[in-house]
C-alpha cells in the first residue's frame, strides 16, 4: 500500500452504473514526513474518511477485494486512516 | 517477490474490517545487493517481522492469499523473514 493524504473530492453524476454511490477522493501521495509529491490517484473510500487525513491507499486488483467494490472498475481504494507512524532508525 | 527491510510500522485503528488483526509495517524496497530500491511502501505482516529485518514479500491480489480472510484490500503483504542472501557468481562478468 503507498501512503497518500486526501486532498479533495470527485464529483460526478454520468459514470459506470455499478459506481453509483461510490464516494471519489483525490489522494496525493506523500513521503514519510507526510510531504506531499506531484502525482494523484483518485480512490474510492471504503473506510470514510476526511480531507486533510492520511491515509494508507491499496491499488491494482486488490482494490476490488471489498464488499463495495467487488466486480467494480475500481484501481484504488482508501482501505487505512493512519494513526502514527513509527519509523526506527535502523 | 521482492526484498526489503523492515524500517517501521504503521497504527492505524479506522480500516477496513478484513485487515484488522494484521501489523502493517513500513519496507524499503532492496535489490539482491542489499542496496534500497524506489520508495518505502506499507506490506501487511503475517510472520511477525521485527523492525531491522529483511523480509521478502508478495505485491498485487496474490498479498491476499496468507491471509484468513478471502477477501481484503491488500497489495502487498510479507511472506518470509531472510536469514542469509547468497549471490554465487556474477554473472554479468562471464559474458565479458
Amino acid at each position: 500500500m503507498i501512503l497518500g493524504k486526501i486532498i479533495g473530492t470527485v464529483w460526478s453524476t454520468r459514470k459506470e452504473e455499478t459506481l453509483v454511490g461510490a464516494k471519489f477522493l483525490i489522494v496525493r501521495q506523500v513521503n514519510l514526513k507526510y510531504e506531499e509529491k506531484e502525482n494523484f490517484i483518485v480512490a474510492v473510500d471504503s473506510v470514510g474518511v476526511g480531507l486533510g487525513e492520511i491515509v494508507l491507499v491499496a491499488q491494482g486488483s486488490s482494490a476490488r477485494q471489498t464488499t463495495f467494490t467487488k466486480n467494480k472498475p475500481v484501481d484504488a481504494v482508501i482501505m487505512a486512516k493512519v494513526d502514527k507512524l513509527d519509523i526506527t532508525k535502523v | 517477490m521482492v526484498l526489503g527491510k523492515v524500517i517501521g510500522t504503521i497504527w492505524a485503528t479506522k480500516k477496513y474490517s478484513a485487515v484488522n488483526n494484521y501489523k502493517m509495517q513500513l519496507v524499503q524496497p532492496m535489490n539482491a545487493e542489499l542496496e534500497n530500491i524506489g520508495e518505502p511502501i506499507v506490506v501487511l505482516d503475517t510472520v511477525g517481522a521485527g523492525p531491522g529485518e529483511i523480509v521478502y514479500y508478495i505485491t498485487s491480489s496474490e498479498a491476499v492469499i496468507p491471509l484468513e480472510v478471502d477477501e481484503a484490500p491488500v497489495d502487498a503483504s510479507i511472506v518470509g523473514i531472510i536469514d542469509y542472501v547468497n549471490i554465487v557468481a556474477d554473472i554479468n562478468k562471464k559474458n565479458e
